[in-house]
This record gives C-alpha cells, sequence and structure tokens, in this order.
C-alpha cells in the first residue's frame, strides 16, 4: 500500500493524507469524478474566456440551429442555439457558475448550522437536545423539494431564496450526523483528558471533538453537493428558483420545453450536463466514503 | 407490539405539532399584508377586504388564530381555497387517489427492476455484470427526473408515438370514478379496453417516477445481500450441500429483505417529491401539480393544507415501516 518514499510516520497529517490518498485512488471511478469535477470548475471560473459566445446575446439570425454534426449546424454554435438564438454551449458554461456556487453555498451554509446545532445537542444534551432534535424531526417529515418550494413561495421566488430553502431542507442531515458522532466521542479518554486540563466548552467542541467527527460529514457533504445541484434544477425548473434569462441548467430546461418537438438539443444537452455532474460527484462521494469511513473500507 | 406501536404514535405528537405550527406560521410569515398577497396586483376593495380578514381570523391575536387551526384541523376542516372556493380538504382527496395510483406503480417498477438487479449483482460481485448494474444504478441515483421525462417523451411519445403525452386516459373512455384508481375503475366497470388505455397512458410516468427509488433499492439490495451472504449460516447452508439457488433465495435474500423493505418504505417522501415533478412534466391531475399551481397561484390556504396533510402521510408511512420492520424482523422483539 505503501509507495511512497518519504518516511512519514503514523500519525502525522502527512501520513493521514498519504493513507486516505491511497484509499481514494484505489477506486477508478472515483478518481474520474474528481477529475471531471475539478475540470468543470476551472470551465466555471474561466467562464468568460472559455465560453465562445456571451451567453445573453440574441442572434436574430441563428434561431433554434442544431448542433454542428446537423447538415445546418455550424462551427460557431457547437451545441446549437435556443429559441432566440443564444449559444447553448456558452449558456451551459455560465450556468455551470451558478449551479456549482449556489450549491457550494447551500453546503457551506448547511453544513456551518448543521455542525453547530449537532455539537450543542450532542454536546449539551437535556432540553437542548430535545428541542434541536424535534425541530429537525418536523423539517424530515416534509418531501425536501416540496418544503423548499414552500419556503421559497415565502421568500419570494429567486437565487437566494432557493439557496436558503435548500439549505434547511439538507440541514437535519448534518444535525444528526453531528450528534451521534459527538456522543460516540464524548467519554473518550481524549475528551476526558481536555476536560480535565480546564478547557472550555467551546474549545471542547469545537477544537477537540469536532476534528474527530468530520469524516462522515465530508461524505455527507458531497451527498448533500449533488442534491443541492438537483434541488436548484428542480427549481429553476418549476420557475421557483433561478429566474431567466439568468442562464441556470433547470431554468435553461423549463425554457427549451415548449420546443422539445422541434429543437431536442435546447432540452438534451442542458440535463445532460445536469446529471453528468451529479454522477460524477456521487462517485467522488463513494470513493471519499471508501477511504474515510474505517467501517466501510475494503466491504 | 401494541405497546410499540402507541409508544411510537405519542413520539409522533410533537412532530405533528411542529408540523402544524409550520403551516400556521407559513401564511403569516409571508412578505407583505396576506390579504393583498392574495388579490394580487388586481388589487381588493376596502369590504372585500374586510370580509376575507375576517374569514381567514387575521383580525384576531396570532395564538388564537393557531388554536382555531388546530380546532379545524382536527374536525378535517383546511380552510377554503382562494380559488375555486371548494373545500382545501375536498380538492386534496379528489386529487390524492392519482398520486397514490401514479406511486404505486412507479413503486412497483421500482421493485421488480430494482430487487432481482441487486441480487444478481450481489451474487455475480466483481464482474462486468456487478458493475454494469451498479453503474446504471448510480445513473438513475443521479437522474434529474424532470430532465428524464422529457427525454422519454420525446423519444417514446413524440418520435416513436407510442405513449401518450399528458393525462390519465384516452378521452374516447368515460368512466365513472368509484375509487379515484383509473385502473380499478376501469376495471370495475368491465371496461377492458379502457384499463388498457389507462394502464397506457400510466407508464411513461410510472418509469420516470420510479427511476431514483429503482436504482436506491437496486444498490441496498446489493450491499445487504453481500452483507448476508458472508454470515455463518449462509456457509453452512452451502456446507450442507444445498443448490446454490436455495441458498441465494432462501437463505440470503430472505434475511438480505429486511431492511431492503424499510429503504423500500423509506421512499415514499421521495415518491413523493418525486411526484410534484412527474406530475407538472405529464399533466398528471394529482396533488404535486395541485400543490405546484396552488403555489403559482398563491393560493395559500391549499398550499398550508397541503403541507400539512402530505407530512402527516409521510409521518404515518415511516411509523408503518417501523412496526414492519419490527414483524419481519425476529431478531428485534418488542
Amino acid at each position: 500500500m505503501s509507495t511512497s518514499t518519504t518516511a512519514s510516520a503514523p500519525g502525522t497529517l502527512r501520513y493521514q493524507l498519504a493513507e486516505f490518498w491511497s484509499y481514494f485512488s484505489a477506486s477508478r471511478g472515483a478518481l474520474v469524478g474528481l477529475i471531471f469535477i475539478v475540470t468543470i470548475l476551472l470551465v466555471a471560473l474561466l467562464a468568460p474566456w472559455v465560453a465562445p459566445h456571451d451567453p445573453a446575446l440574441q442572434n436574430r439570425d441563428a434561431f433554434l440551429v442544431p448542433p454542428v454534426w446537423h447538415a445546418e449546424g455550424t462551427w460557431s454554435y457547437l451545441l446549437g442555439t435556443d429559441a432566440v438564438g443564444r449559444d447553448i454551449l456558452s449558456r451551459l458554461i455560465f450556468g455551470a457558475r451558478y449551479s456549482l456556487f449556489i450549491s457550494a453555498m447551500v453546503v457551506l451554509l448547511s453544513m456551518a448550522v448543521g455542525i453547530f446545532l449537532g455539537l450543542l445537542a450532542g454536546y449539551f444534551r437535556g432540553w437542548l437536545e430535545t428541542l434541536i432534535t424535534r425541530t429537525m424531526d418536523v423539517v424530515l417529515a416534509f418531501p425536501s423539494l416540496l418544503l423548499a418550494l414552500g419556503l421559497v413561495a415565502v421568500l419570494s421566488p429567486g437565487l437566494t431564496s432557493a439557496m436558503i430553502a435548500i439549505a434547511v431542507v439538507q440541514l437535519p442531515y448534518f444535525v444528526r450526523l453531528t450528534r451521534a458522532a459527538v456522543m460516540s466521542e464524548k467519554d473518550r479518554e481524549y475528551v476526558t483528558a481536555s476536560r480535565l486540563a480546564g478547557a472550555s466548552h467551546g474549545r471542547l467542541m469545537f477544537n477537540t471533538l469536532l476534528p474527530n467527527c468530520m469524516a462522515p460529514l465530508i461524505v455527507q457533504a458531497t451527498l448533500s453537493f449533488s442534491t443541492a445541484i438537483l434541488d436548484i434544477a428542480a427549481l429553476g425548473f418549476l420557475g421557483m428558483g433561478v429566474q431567466p434569462p439568468t442562464p441556470e441548467w433547470g431554468a435553461m430546461l423549463a425554457n427549451a420545453r415548449e420546443f422539445m418537438g422541434s429543437a431536442y438539443w435546447a432540452v438534451t444537452f442542458p440535463g445532460l450536463v445536469i446529471l453528468l455532474t451529479v454522477l460524477m460527484i456521487n462517485l467522488m462521494g463513494d470513493g471519499l466514503r471508501d477511504a474515510l469511513d474505517p467501517k466501510m473500507k475494503r466491504s | 407490539m401494541f405497546k410499540f406501536v402507541l409508544v411510537k404514535l405519542a413520539q409522533l405528537i410533537p412532530t405533528f405539532i411542529g408540523v402544524t405550527i409550520v403551516a400556521f406560521a407559513f401564511i403569516r410569515l409571508l412578505p407583505g399584508d396576506p390579504i393583498l398577497l392574495m388579490a394580487g396586483e388586481r388589487g381588493i376593495s376596502p369590504e372585500r377586504y374586510a370580509q376575507l380578514e375576517a374569514q381567514l381570523g387575521f383580525d384576531r391575536s396570532p395564538i388564537i388564530q393557531y388554536f382555531d387551526f388546530l380546532a379545524n384541523l382536527v374536525q378535517g376542516d383546511l380552510g377554503t381555497s382562494l380559488v375555486t372556493h371548494a373545500p382545501v380538504m375536498e380538492e386534496f382527496l379528489s386529487r390524492f387517489p392519482a398520486t397514490v395510483e401514479l406511486s404505486a406503480f412507479a413503486l412497483a417498477f421500482a421493485i421488480i427492476i430494482g430487487l432481482p438487479a441487486g441480487v444478481i449483482a450481489a451474487t455475480r460481485r466483481g464482474t462486468s455484470i456487478d458493475h454494469t448494474v451498479m453503474g446504471i444504478s448510480l445513473t438513475g441515483y443521479s437522474m434529474p427526473i424532470f430532465w428524464w421525462g422529457l427525454l422519454l417523451i420525446m423519444f417514446f411519445s413524440s418520435t416513436l408515438g407510442w405513449t401518450p403525452v399528458s393525462g390519465r386516459i384516452s378521452y374516447l373512455y368515460f368512466v365513472d370514478s368509484v375509487t379515484g384508481f383509473m385502473t380499478i375503475d376501469t376495471l370495475l366497470a368491465g371496461d377492458w379496453a379502457a384499463f388498457l388505455s389507462a394502464l397506457h397512458y400510466l407508464i411513461l410516468p410510472a418509469i420516470v417516477l420510479g427511476t431514483i427509488p429503482m436504482a436506491v433499492i437496486a444498490r441496498q439490495t446489493r450491499s445487504s445481500m453481500l452483507e448476508v451472504l458472508g454470515e455463518d449460516y449462509v456457509r453452512t447452508a452451502r456446507a450442507k450441500g444445498l443448490s446454490n439457488f436455495r441458498v441465494i433465495m432462501v437463505h440470503t435474500l430472505r434475511n438480505a429483505l429486511i431492511t431492503v423493505v424499510t429503504v423500500i418504505g423509506l421512499q415514499v417522501g421521495v415518491l413523493l417529491a418525486g411526484a410534484i415533478l412527474t406530475e407538472t412534466i405529464f399533466s398528471w391531475p394529482g396533488i404535486g401539480k395541485w400543490m405546484i399551481d396552488a403555489i403559482s397561484r398563491r393560493d395559500y390556504p391549499a398550499v398550508q393544507g397541503g403541507l400539512v396533510l402530505i407530512a402527516f402521510i409521510v409521518m404515518i408511512v415511516n411509523l408503518l415501516v417501523d412496526v414492519a420492520y419490527g414483524i419481519i424482523n425476529p431478531r428485534i422483539r418488542y
């Protein structure tokens, strides 16, 4: 297993990283997923330079131009144009910014609040725990998309409300995982030692317990990331998320729907990009789980 | 057992109260004056405003309003739709069977494909069959089903002309609604052609809605099978000289099914969320489409009622799954 020539002792961060990488890279799917995600992140960051056209530019001479492999297609519009003559490829590239950025914000927001509530519940127990877990049970009682829709309706449709709504829907998973991890770690010797050394509650929660609870949380974060991309696209598709003419993938699909019969490309490519992105994140998530979760290792 | 169910039911009460608070707060949290919001851009006369205010109880204190809401809820009164002026409960119940029928067929599709696929993948672990099944199920699991639905419509309905695009049954047939389930009603009427038509309209939306549950079931079946295949009693069964088929079907699958059944039960929430998208795409007249319409028409009493009822259904089904798990798993006794 250990192919690295540097002699790093077990227990050091470097050793742990090397061990993690050897498990993670053992899975070809995980590597493919990682490479895809890094590529699409780069494309999203470099969108103004990579995209062949302005995503909002409407070319009146090129309505619903088919992709390049059709007889009527042109090299100028590789994946064709939509009903108002905008380049689909450029819109997909700029759309990656919205989907990835919003989803990353969703995960960060949800994870930060979820970890905080989970730590409080697992560490202090008592009425605080009851209140937090009960509230999360209520969130879980609603089908996620329905609750997100309801929240968006309250907050008025748009990017920020979609982000908040989906973060709320993801919250219970982070709270539950953190709480369970804290409860199993709380009575270990190193925590007791730290407490006897006079560590404050805050220090015990965030410096002692949290780093040892991170593995399942990281796996959950990748899962949440892919779910968030799907939910953002679903809200956009239903007209409750990012509003047109923003080139968000779900909203693009909704716009293209009425041209389904005549312009398959306008429907096919946005969905394909959503599917590929989510699939690759999930592949990476499977690899992460194998590498980080000792119980699942080598199973 | 009975005591266990009672305890579980009692544990649901706080969650259910939480759900009612969320649903109650929903209308009050809307930015701006809810009555003006409901009236929309046309505006509203002062008389109508006062009338609506009294009708919705907004002129009283929030706490009294909440208890009114609860008292009405217990009696099955969820208020009146602002659009159709029919009771919300009635609107919900008239559309609910369509969603149940769609979900039932979707779940049947998911189980019929997902379960055998998971068993085959587990028994052929590491082979190309295993990789293919797992690849397909990971793809299904990652599927944006609103796009999947559009793709299937483009291919099967527009290009091949095999399946209808939307609705529940061809307009050529008219069947009295007895149960609200189109397939059962047509059979009750003895109209075989109408039954086939109803199935014809069901198949595409059921596949779309069933895709994610199918993937989840296949993955779960495979991993539970692998877990059980490593157990001592399976080795014992093999050592007794039982046929491979018998070891797989009787000794392994039966035990693996315990967790699979739980996962199947938990798909109800997934199905109800998926129904919102599937019903929108196929214009399926169920509660998912009804909720979307209610949200876009600002029919807030309908949205509020729908939220409570759907959450209630999910909670009850999860309770039943818990109970079923206890019944089928002989290692758990209450």
